[in-house]
């Protein structure tokens, strides 16, 4: 278990102009640039500036939609349209060195194999800073891709429907076979299988090269993948969870799991429940971080920013609501706050900044120096991988122990 | 001629992979770090290249069972490394090769528009297909696709990635902070299509970007490929080396674009080859010589031949004779996961009997004539004026070159090519432009270049059926 002096670690979510809805009128927002390579390339920069472990880039197969099913809401007062993460990401990893990439996918809609190639070629270009936040997926996405029947219609009247529950559970479990499939890609090639061997004449060494023959309830995949192992051999897996099924889920799969607790209390009795999945998903001995989400607007006076929460919900139809708390007030207030719900077992945060690139600034130059002075934050990198930054070792090849047996159950299928 | 000089297209491809790349050569260097990509396309923009150009293969191939061991393997996934070399370019294109079968259209053309907003509109798309069950094993969907179906298939799919491309009207971003209007319609992106392949409706998540559509390359040879890609391609990858039938092949193209309703000259034609330099004409060919004998090992040359017999000739002596049995059609594959296998292996086989008898080829002579051929072999002169050439005399528009070597290969043609096609005008010496679309001099026909040409059908979606 973390101690209560162990650093704290911070992760910024990036979308659109920001996560309140009228970010994007602020007179310090980019709402024009919002597609343009420049305008991520200063954010992630920024971060970078401010010593944060990671970014993460929101992404979805559908529009964004204030709706709870995620059809389209029709709505032309808040930004709509989205680049693919995966992308952006990868634009911005050769003019970075150190902050973490973590991009989103949907794993209903996608091939885990071209995913898993996606990430481990974002891990080449980034020099190891490589993640992945794998979502389930979007309700506007299955007309959009056409592969599968929608789900039922999901209402808050009928969340808890057996019928609904059933297809939570399901879309989960589908999840996890799918991030087990990406992750065995990344391991299908053994860190040396590239042996350029001149004499014999053999570029790989096969035996090193391993098809991953998973065969699911939803999908069968072989392997290997085309990519090699990439410089984190995994990378990192990351996953926002609200609930017992979505907890299970990280806690079998992740390396970090997003939570969303509204104070100390939740946070610990969340903290619990994420510690329990994974003791029970055999886990217990390693390194898994539960990430707080917060939303955050912050200012250093305290009522300034509060006031400008109040100025931004103006002018909404209703004042912003989300998942994670909303903290309005000074950095010095957040570093408290952060540093008490660690004491529930909190490891660290993925703070979303309601305006861009003002609270972003805030966090890197108010809230990151705030913590470093109290001991609790990093005064420079000093690692050059997410998986560095994170405390997590690189892990050997799942396969690479099991060479003698793997090498004839091959050599067994080729007769 | 009387007519002005024609300036050559040229493409750098990384091969990266496969018997061509040679991988023993003390200056062979990563096929996979960034490093490697980031060299060859900076070169490539050194020498005012029009692109660069990746190729995709989605399994390793495998012999008997086993993978392959002797050739180059391992590359990144295409359209990331595209983003990341957009990162440390300017102006040179970012073409990928992403297959129509193992894709769908919703996310791969969000990708390629995604791509080009990332690159200040250089995204450009190398259209293949495939209808192998043997790459499918690493898909969820397999290998569903029927051989006939694959055009059927590749038409639908570029037809709805260009009505998503076009979904966003090049004014759909209000962006109006005072009155709180982001978008001007709340119908931006709707799209709506029901076809054989594809039966799909709801909103693309992309605005339009800066080339309003990606560019697409395809390849075409068969009757029903050269109309395909008259009518739809932008560029076409010519297999054609030989002036006589690629001037042939060059007019039947034209002929086809103009009767697909389009303008002359709006689809470039594209060979790919490789080139080896030398001193002398002498020394470029014993380079040649050297390089091809490096591609082709003898057991290279049996892998070679094997994906046509069908058997295993692990037994024949790659310095005697072709084997002197037919191909097995009825056995399991031997090679598995290469792109092509010939339809007709004993046509081939008879064709390869008679090149080696003509030219007294031992098995490996002929792997190498058919199998490691560099188109371009000569003096910096002399392959700079058989490209213009090739070119003033519409054997094509320019060509994509790639070399044995990765990365630095190409780094000796920009050098020493480059400045001697520029000096004669044929190739430019400052970029002019800021999009591929610019770089190819083929822009998007005025009536799709503010999107308004398809609002109205917007909702209504592109033709139910492909044209057939």
């Amino acid at each position: 278990m973390m101690s209560e002096t162990d650093p704290l670690h911070l992760a910024v979510a990036l979308d659109g102009a920001g996560w309140h809805p009228a970010a994007w009128r602020e007179p310090s927002a980019r709402p024009r640039e919002l597609f343009s390579p420049g305008y991520w390339l200063d954010l992630v920069t920024e971060a970078e500036r401010g010593l944060l472990d990671f970014v993460t880039f929101e992404d979805a197969l559908a529009l964004q939609s204030s709706r709870l099913d995620g059809t389209p809401d029709d709505r032309v007062d808040q930004v709509r349209g989205r680049l693919d993460a995966v992308l952006i990401a990868a634009r911005v990893a050769p003019l970075t060195s150190r902050v973490g990439l973590v991009p989103t996918t949907s794993a209903l809609s996608t091939e885990p194999f071209h995913v898993s190639k996606a990430i481990a070629t974002l891990d080449f270009t980034s020099g190891g800073r490589a993640g992945w936040r794998v979502q389930v997926g979007r309700a506007g996405e299955t007309t959009h891709l056409g592969r599968r029947p929608p789900g039922p219609p999901l209402r808050a009247d009928n969340l808890a429907s057996p019928e609904v529950q059933a297809y939570i559970t399901e879309s989960f479990d589908e999840t996890a076979d799918h991030v087990e499939v990406v992750r065995r890609l990344w391991d299908s090639w053994e860190d040396d299988a590239e042996i350029r061997d001149v004499a014999t004449g053999r570029f790989v060494d096969r035996d090193r090269l391993h098809y991953i023959d998973f065969e699911g309830r939803w999908f069968s995949v072989r392997g290997p993948s085309i990519t090699p192992r990439p410089p984190q051999g995994q990378p990192v897996v990351t996953a926002l969870a609200h609930a017992t099924i979505p907890y299970r889920l990280a806690a079998r799969a992740a390396d970090i799991v997003y939570v969303t607790p509204h104070d100390a209390d939740q946070a610990r009795a969340i903290v619990s429940e994420v510690r329990d999945e994974q003791d029970r998903a055999g886990r217990a001995g390693e390194t898994l971080h539960v990430f707080a989400d917060l939303l955050v607007v912050l200012d250093d006076d305290a009522n300034a920013a509060r006031q400008r929460l109040r100025r931004l919900d103006d002018l909404l139809d209703a004042p912003l609501r989300s998942d994670a708390a909303i903290i309005a007030g000074s950095p010095a207030e957040l570093a408290d706050l952060l540093l008490d719900w660690q004491a529930a077992g909190i490891t660290g945060y993925r703070l979303r900044p309601a305006v861009l690139p003002d609270d972003l600034e805030a966090i890197t130059r108010g809230l990151a120096p705030e913590l470093t002075r109290r001991g609790r934050f990093r005064a420079a990198y000093d690692t050059t991988t997410l998986r560095g930054h994170l405390g997590l070792p690189r892990p050997a090849s799942r396969y690479a122990t099991r060479r003698d047996a793997t090498t004839s159950r091959i050599e067994a299928a080729a007769r | 001629m009387s007519r002005p000089r024609k300036r050559i297209i040229l493409g750098h491809y990384v091969a990266g992979v496969n018997h061509s790349t040679v991988w023993s050569h003390p200056d062979a260097g990563s096929q996979i770090d960034f490093a490697s990509f980031r060299h060859a396309a900076q070169a490539a923009e050194r020498g005012k290249f029009d692109f660069f150009f990746l190729a995709e293969g989605l399994i390793l191939r495998e012999r008997l069972g086993q993978i392959f061991d002797q050739d180059v393997v391992g590359r990144p996934d295409t359209l990331p490394v595209l983003a990341s070399i957009a990162a440390v370019t300017e102006h040179l294109g970012l073409v990928g090769t992403l297959n129509a079968t193992f894709n769908e259209p919703y996310e791969l053309a969000r990708q390629l528009a995604s791509l080009d907003h990332l690159s200040g509109g250089r995204a450009g798309w190398n259209v293949v297909t495939s209808f192998d069950p043997f790459t499918g094993q690493n898909f969820r969907r397999g290998g569903f696709l029927h051989r006939d179906d694959r055009y059927v298939r590749a038409e639908e799919f570029v037809a709805l990635a260009r009505a998503l491309w076009d979904s966003w009207p090049a004014d759909a971003l209000a962006v109006d902070t005072e009155q709180g209007r982001f978008l001007r319609d709340a119908g931006a992106g709707a799209f709506r299509h029901l076809g054989r392949q594809f039966d799909v409706a709801g909103h693309f998540t992309v605005p339009r970007s800066p080339q309003g559509r990606p560019v697409v390359l395809q390849a075409g040879v068969s009757p029903q490929g050269r109309d395909f890609a008259a009518a739809t391609a932008d560029a076409i990858f010519s297999p054609f080396h030989e002036l006589g039938p690629a001037q042939e092949y060059y007019r039947d193209i034209q002929a086809r674009v103009v009767r697909a309703g389009r303008p002359a000259g709006s689809v470039k034609l594209l060979p790919g080859g490789a080139f080896i330099l030398g001193d002398s004409a002498a020394d470029a060919e014993e380079r040649a010589r050297e390089v091809a004998r490096t591609q082709v090992s003898g057991r290279t040359a049996q892998i070679l031949l094997e994906a046509v017999w069908n058997r295993d000739l692990s037994g024949y002596d790659p310095d005697g004779p072709l084997p002197d049995v037919d191909p097995d059609v009825t056995g399991p594959p031997v090679i598995q996961g290469r792109a092509r296998n010939p339809q007709d292996p004993f046509e081939t086989v008879r064709e390869w009997r008679a090149l080696a008898a003509e030219h007294r080829y031992s098995l490996r002579e002929l792997a190498i004539r058919v199998f490691a051929h560099t188109e371009f072999v000569g003096t910096p002169t002399q392959v700079a004026d058989r490209l213009d050439h090739f070119v003033q005399n519409d054997g094509s528009d320019g060509f994509i070159l790639g070399s044995h070597l990765t990365p630095g290969g190409i780094d000796e043609f920009v050098d020493k090519v480059v400045p001697l096609l520029q000096e004669r005008g044929s190739l430019r010496a400052e970029y002019t432009g800021t999009t591929l679309r610019d770089n190819l001099g083929i822009p998007l026909p005025a009536d799709l270049h503010d999107g308004h040409a398809h609002d109205g059908h917007a909702h209504d979606g592109i033709a139910a059926e492909p044209a057939r």
